[in-house]
């Protein structure tokens, strides 16, 4: 059957009508497409400031897609991508969720990287009943109906990450990160669990986003001499906090540098240099050995380079397709409400290793590990947690 | 507080003031001498971080042995690049634009835009990673307790020749004594020979040149991506409104009370409220000195 898409048939106008119905069979547009494919809509930002963070979650989205169809696809379709660019803009992301979900007609879809866009996006999902996969850690405080959040929620990175410092390293802890919400509610959760854990926390810092300067906050550590930094600074500041930790010799050797949003992507901007010794905690390392995992890096650099690195949030972009098509397949529907009621307890043997759905609420049980940072950019992992059931809203 | 932090404390605050003023002296010659708002600056400065990243690349792969040096070439290349992309977009397209100040705005905002798209599409979303010359990595260590980082020691050292330099360009050569001539009477200045368009160019570029070498000396602190000059754009334009347009005296003094607020600010209440009390006592400041606080009085 000739396939034709939405998109083209605005941009051709009246001729494709025609052309359209003749070879369609006089089928509209919207269903034309749908009998030997589904479509699955991939929303991140390609343009803007959070494009250096989110536009390679498509690569590895792309790739577990293009692995689906090689080996016949979901139910028995091949899988048609629509993708939209979110623009590091969050009205744009809750209007392109909006086009993906009226306009093509998509199944799913999987998007969204920083939790406001998320949030910009929820209501949307709301009013059209779609169904959306995030693929991003958070800070957790959320539970949709119309999410699958797929990576580790706050609790589940922030405390083994805590307990595993307060344990190995020892008791006393400084906290610092970029003044937002998933910093302020990771510390919220760090706090108590320090307590607990018999730590005392000596300080806690916030930077203004996209904060530069780091000179005084790095004088007050130096000052509280704490055995461990707890960071969870993001973005172009975390360049600038790790050259200037280093610069101001705070080099991870007399204290222990722990972040919870420093991934193998991170490295490559903050530089391997800038970054070798600290420690963080993620759910994925591209240095995990299992066989899944190494069929799974040796398919993403075939594919896209030797040289390109994976981090966590791509690995997980990669699992959220699978977690779509297995509950797919599970519910033998690409029916929202019924691939949601499908979803719980679903098992997927992801490159991280096992990753299961909550039976109730919409999030991931799995393991997180501490990895310390080398010379090559890569993460030599020294701890891994048992299996972590999610836990978006803790009582502290 | 105890002596070394107040030591490194002190430090930091002249470290800052030397960074913030080597971000807004390329901005105190546009805005300030030319009276064009250039919201594109920030992307000048990224300019001259990927040039620092491109020249870096060049010594890794074709002259490694000379690694130690390469910021001694990335310097000057990133000065002639963005040099000579000013003096182009003078000609090209802002002197278009001259005497219409709400124009410029917007259209440098979005000539901002296209370029950061533009490294985006060149040189990727990511972040690069320019590798620091091993001779300044680490700090000096005077006492045992006192860390002062070698990046900030150079980058002061290099202001101080920078600022030294504008100085006695536009106070003690002929070509310095046109631009001030310009800025202050365009018409006369015209009428008695000056060839003022060539004038427009020239110092348009001298400030995209200068924004290069900031961009440049910043790798070694910063990030640099695609989105590098939005942070540092906004922290330019305060210095040089604070210190009084027109004033190059002015934007140093106002980078160094800016600097050493922030610094000590930040020490003693958390980072995002000394950010929010400086932009206060900008406003308070602007509110009864409206024209910065070494305005040039003017019979206007």
């Amino acid at each position: 059957m000739t396939e034709f898409n939405r998109r083209r048939f605005i941009k051709t106008g009246g001729s494709a009508i025609v052309l359209g119905a003749a070879s369609a069979g006089g089928l509209s547009p919207l269903t034309a497409s749908a009998q030997g494919t589904v479509k699955l809509g991939l929303l991140h930002s390609l343009s803007g400031t959070i494009a250096i963070a989110e536009a390679s979650l498509v690569d590895a989205e792309k790739m577990a897609v293009e692995e689906i169809n090689a080996s016949g696809g979901v139910l028995g379709r091949k899988i048609e991508l629509v993708i939209e660019d979110g623009a590091s803009d969050n009205p744009t992301f809750a209007e392109k969720a909006r086009l993906l979900i009226e306009r093509d007609k998509v199944a799913a879809i999987v998007g969204c990287y920083t939790s406001a866009s998320r949030k910009a996006v929820l209501p949307v999902l709301n009013q059209t009943k779609g169904l959306l996969y995030y693929p991003t850690y958070y800070e957790g405080q959320e539970e949709d109906k119309h999410v699958i959040y797929a990576s580790q929620e706050a609790t589940q990175s922030v405390i083994p990450a805590v307990e595993w410092l307060a344990r190995e390293k020892g008791k006393s802890f400084f906290l610092v990160g970029s003044d937002y919400i998933y910093p302020r509610t990771c510390n919220k959760i760090a706090k108590p669990t320090i307590v607990k854990a018999g730590g005392k926390v000596l300080g806690e810092e916030y930077a203004p986003l996209g904060h530069t300067e780091f000179s005084s906050i790095i004088n007050k550590i130096k000052a509280a001499k704490p055995d461990c930094i707890y960071s969870t600074v993001v973005g172009g500041s975390n360049v600038a906090f790790y050259k200037q930790l280093r610069a101001a010799g705070l080099d991870g050797s007399k204290q222990t540098l722990l972040s919870t949003v420093v991934s193998e992507n991170e490295i490559e901007g903050i530089g391997k240099d800038n970054a070798v010794g600290y420690y963080a905690c993620m759910g994925y390392f591209q240095s995990i050995k299992s066989p899944e995992n190494a069929k799974f890096v040796k398919a993403f650099k075939a594919k896209y380079g030797a040289d390109r690195v994976i981090g966590d949030p791509m690995e997980v972009a990669y699992n959220c397709v699978y977690l779509w098509k297995k509950a797919v397949e599970k519910a033998k529907s690409f029916d929202v409400d019924k691939v949601v009621a499908a979803s719980g307890g679903i098992e997927l043997n992801a490159p991280e290793g096992l990753v299961r759905v909550h039976p109730t609420n919409h999030h991931v049980a799995k393991k997180v590990r501490v990895g310390r940072a080398r010379p090559d950019g890569q993460f030599d992992i020294v701890w891994e947690s048992p299996m972590i059931e999610p836990n978006p809203f803790p009582k502290l | 507080m105890n002596f070394d932090i107040a030591v490194m404390q002190v430090f930091n605050g002249v470290s800052l003031f030397t960074i913030l003023l080597l971000m807004a002296i390329g901005l105190a010659i546009v805005f300030g001498l030319m009276g064009v708002i250039n919201m594109a600056h920030g992307e000048l400065m990224a300019l001259g971080a990927y040039m620092t990243y491109l020249a870096a690349k060049f010594f890794e792969t074709h002259l490694p042995n000379w690694m130690g040096v390469y910021l001694f070439v990335a310097i000057p290349f990133a000065f002639t690049v963005t040099f000579v992309f000013g003096y182009l977009l003078e000609r090209g397209f802002i002197r278009f634009f001259y005497n219409r100040p709400l124009d410029t705005l917007l259209a440098t905002w979005g000539l901002s835009l296209i370029l950061q798209q533009a490294y985006r599409s060149i040189f990727g979303a990511q972040e690069v990673s320019v590798p620091l010359a091993t001779w300044l990595a680490g700090a000096w260590e005077p006492t045992s307790g006192i860390q002062l980082p070698l990046t900030r020691i150079f980058i002061i050292g290099l202001t101080a020749l920078v600022a030294i330099g504008v100085y006695a360009l536009l106070y003690h050569t002929r070509w310095g004594l046109k631009v001030r001539a310009v800025t202050q009477n365009r018409a006369i200045a015209g009428a008695v020979g000056i060839n003022t368009d060539r004038v427009d160019a020239l110092t348009f570029a001298l400030g995209s040149g200068l924004a290069g070498i900031a961009g440049c000396v910043f790798t070694m602190i910063g990030s640099t991506n695609p989105g590098t000059g939005q942070l540092y754009v906004v922290d330019s334009f305060i210095v040089v409104v604070f210190g009084g347009v027109q004033s190059l005296i002015g934007t140093a003094l106002s980078g160094f009370a800016i600097a050493q607020s922030q610094t000590w600010l930040e020490y003693l209440i958390s980072g995002s409220m000394a950010r929010a009390t400086i932009l206060l006592l900008v406003i308070v400041v602007l509110y009864f000195r409206p024209n910065g606080l070494f305005a040039t009085r003017s019979r206007n």
